[in-house]
């Protein structure tokens, strides 16, 4: 095969197995490779009514027909499963260097059944794979599994690991491969914990094939130029990183503060923007394999309490420790963030779970007896000591480890949990960006802004600029940038470039790279079944209509502050036209004209 | 006038695209194994730098090579000619840099040809670590940041 290497690694941990089986390439052709293919795979395979943490669930780490080619910044891979945070389907995407590495051993993924009896690690060496103990690295941080493990394989391997949230089954613990680079939200961590899977090591001497060289240099020529020309690919995110957006989002109203209780306001946000970090923090800017944008932050804070060194954060960490949790200080948002990182944890839902503490305590609904600390909007100490203890669910952290809704419920607030089909909402507030909400309620994977950015025409202005406040027209935007997105992910390249470049660029280069005739239709169509595909996995899952909303605080209580105050979410309006553009039931399910529509055998 | 390849290390983002490009140009694959340039990465301090043949006028791997089978082409590139070359190795130890590789793939001696004149990594590098440049120009740029050091100096003893 070309683009796919054609080959899929089946390691069953509970028997000690390792197979190798051929790609389906009706299948791949179908759902590209990455968050589609992992999840068509995952489906055929597992009952869907599976407990997320038990050895049931598959954990399949895959690539995309691009990754690891000189495509537009094509270093991405996804790791696909069903999410303890949420009980729906879960693809987190990860960029760095581990995935092109799988596809250069010979491998497109690698699918994970069972659990070892005690901690493993495996090393992916080309041909050779090897099921090794681990029980040396059991409660290592990423960073030191990372270094040992090089030291025990080979300095050039890469790895993939969790860290001590994963291993504590916390429910939002990521996979953190290449030191830094999260397959995030959703809880991965914890499956991968559950299995009693420390590593996944890899090093490959082979290579991608392509099936018209001539073809794709051209194409990616062309998409690397337009990722060159275009202003946030070009510059803004390159020279500032993600958290530009901490000014954007400030100065647009979109900006939530203090657990959504005071969005629009923050009076020195500019303090924990990409500005300010890059002015006074910033190592170095870093890329993933292939990428030309680099907007990865390597950091530094070189003295004090919050002396820390590592990359990042992404907007919406730098947003969740700063202006959620009413911090105005880069430093503890820096080390917090790099803790995040070291220790294997979401640093969206970390974050946002504090917040939600944060009010809880503020209300009096908990108080120092449950969280040991005055958790007051601010405390700068208590998000660094928190982030830690829930790694290790010590003492409060062991309730944080839970996620904010299950916290928040059990003190008898689950409104107060600022999320999505228990997954927190990220760094855009629903009611200054209606699209966005309509996004967050119909996520397949709960609150998530990397499956519908609608913050690129809502605020960017790209590729249009449509008025945020109105709901008219919403419905089909979102489902467009869903559906591109679901492509993107799948053919192993990072969202960010869809800033510069569109359908048809992926195409080609999709197209160029495998020989499989994929036109703009057959892309957005590709983009269409994953999106439905995932859907009915949710479905299948108990999920309804009921399901699809958002937070009431983001529906009832308008904004106070700024240019979108008196705005909620007007949700209601714009659902029912989703449902209808989507071509599904009046209750949100996909009906069976469209699933045969979009070729999908369930 | 010749061209040369620069590198400043000081820009290099860690993204290999200049590998993916190598790679690419002389096997038609993907194969960062194949590459002749690679990028060395210290996670531990965020620094990243790129290595490729240097072009050494008086190189190590010409002089050592029994075969004759080293020489400099028009570009000045060192180039292998691979009719002579016994694949003995001697070039690969020779070479004080590492920049002269085996390829256990292809089996044969690989390094930086410079792509006949129009290096691919050059091209493909997304953050200008590593440029083809006049080679009277190619310093200048380090030489004026280190000048300006002494424009400094001298702007303060007069004020």
């Amino acid at each position: 095969m070309y683009g796919w290497v054609g080959q899929v690694l089946r390691i069953n941990l509970s028997k000690e197995t390792v197979k190798k089986e051929a790609l389906d390439p009706v299948e791949a052709r179908n759902y590209i490779g990455a968050r589609g293919l992992g999840i068509r795979l995952w489906m055929k395979e597992v009952d869907l009514k599976v407990d997320p943490l038990s050895d049931k669930n598959n954990l399949i780490f895959i690539t995309g027909p691009l990754t690891g080619t000189l495509a537009t910044n094509a270093g991405r891979y996804n790791v696909v499963c069903k999410a303890p945070l949420t009980g729906a389907m879960a693809a987190s995407n990860s960029g760095g260097y581990w995935g092109p590495e799988l596809k250069y051993a010979g491998y497109d993924a690698v699918i994970f059944e069972g659990k070892a009896k005690k901690p493993v690690y495996i090393w992916i060496n080309d041909d050779e794979v090897e099921i090794r103990s681990a029980e040396h690295l059991w409660g290592k941080t990423v960073y030191d599994t990372t270094d040992v493990l090089k030291d025990e394989t080979d300095e050039d391997a890469k790895v993939s690991c969790i860290g001590p949230g994963g291993e504590n089954l916390v429910k939002f613990a990521c996979i953190i491969n290449d030191y830094t680079r999260a397959a995030g939200r959703s809880g991965v961590g914890a499956v991968m914990g559950a299995k009693n899977l420390k590593a996944v090591v890899v090093k490959g001497s082979g290579g991608v094939k392509v099936a018209n060289p001539q073809e794709f240099m051209e194409a990616v020529t062309k998409a690397r130029q337009m990722v060159k020309d275009h202003p946030v690919t070009g510059q803004g995110l390159g020279l500032y990183g993600t958290n530009i957006l901490v000014n954007i989002l400030d100065q647009s109203g979109g900006l939530p503060v203090r657990n959504f209780q005071d969005s629009g306001t923050f009076p020195n946000a500019d303090a924990t923007g990409g500005e300010s970090l890059t002015a006074k923090y910033l190592v170095r800017p870093k890329g993933c394999k292939g990428c030309s944008i680099s907007c990865g932050r390597i950091n530094r804070v070189a003295a004090g309490q919050f002396a820390t060194f590592g990359e990042g954060p992404e907007y919406e960490a730098a947003w969740g420790y700063g202006a959620d949790c009413g911090i105005d200080n880069l430093e503890p948002i820096l080390k917090a963030s790099n803790l995040c990182n070291e220790l294997g944890i979401d640093a969206i839902t970390m974050p946002t779970t504090i917040a939600c503490a944060m009010e809880l305590f503020e209300k009096g609904y908990i108080t120092k007896k449950q969280t040991g600390c005055d958790l007051s909007f601010g405390n700068e100490e208590a998000i660094v000591d928190l982030t830690y203890k829930t790694a290790y669910r010590q003492g409060f952290g062991n309730e944080l480890a839970e996620g904010s809704f299950r916290l928040a419920s059990k003190y008898g607030h689950p409104e107060l949990s600022m999320s999505v089909k228990k997954q927190e909402m990220p760094a855009y507030d629903p009611r200054a960006l209606q699209g966005m909400g309509l996004n967050y309620a119909t996520n397949n994977r709960g609150g998530c802004h990397v499956r519908g950015y609608m913050t690129a025409p809502e605020i960017l202005g790209i590729p249009e600029k449509l008025d945020n406040l109105v709901t008219e027209g919403k419905a089909e935007w979102t489902k467009i940038f869903q559906d591109l997105t679901g492509a993107v992910d799948s053919a192993g390249i990072c969202l960010f470039l869809t800033f510069a470049i569109g359908a048809p660029e992926v195409a080609e280069q999709l197209k160029a790279a495998t020989g499989v005739d994929y036109t703009v239709e057959e892309v957005m169509k590709a983009g269409e079944r994953i999106w439905n595909l995932e859907r009915m996995f949710n479905m299948k899952n108990g999920f309804t209509r009921a399901d699809d909303t958002l937070p009431p605080r983001v529906l009832k209580e308008p904004i106070k502050y700024g240019p979108c105050k008196g705005s909620v979410s007007k949700l209601d309006v714009m659902l029912p036209e989703y449902y209808k553009v989507r071509g599904w039931s009046k209750d949100g399910v996909p009906t069976k004209e469209k699933l045969a529509e979009l070729s999908i055998q369930l | 006038m010749a061209k040369v390849l620069t590198l400043a290390p000081e820009k290099c983002t860690g993204c290999q695209t200049c590998e993916l490009a190598c790679s690419f140009k002389h096997t038609q694959e993907f194969r960062p194994g194949a590459s002749r340039v690679s990028v060395l990465t210290w996670e531990s301090v965020g620094v990243s730098v790129p290595m490729m043949c240097l072009q050494c006028d008086d190189a190590a791997c010409m002089k050592v090579c029994p075969m004759g089978a080293i020489s400099k082409s028009d570009t000045g590139a060192m180039m292998v000619n691979e009719a002579r070359c016994i694949k003995c190795k001697m070039c690969v130890t020779a070479c004080p840099f590492g920049n002269t590789a085996y390829d256990a793939v292809e089996m044969k001696i690989i390094k930086c040809d410079l792509c006949g004149g129009e290096p691919e990594c050059a091209r493909f590098c997304p953050s200008g670590a590593i440029t083809f440049r006049e080679a009277a120009t190619a310093t200048l740029s380090k030489k004026r940041a280190y000048a300006a050091k002494f424009k400094d100096l001298l702007q303060e003893v007069s004020e």
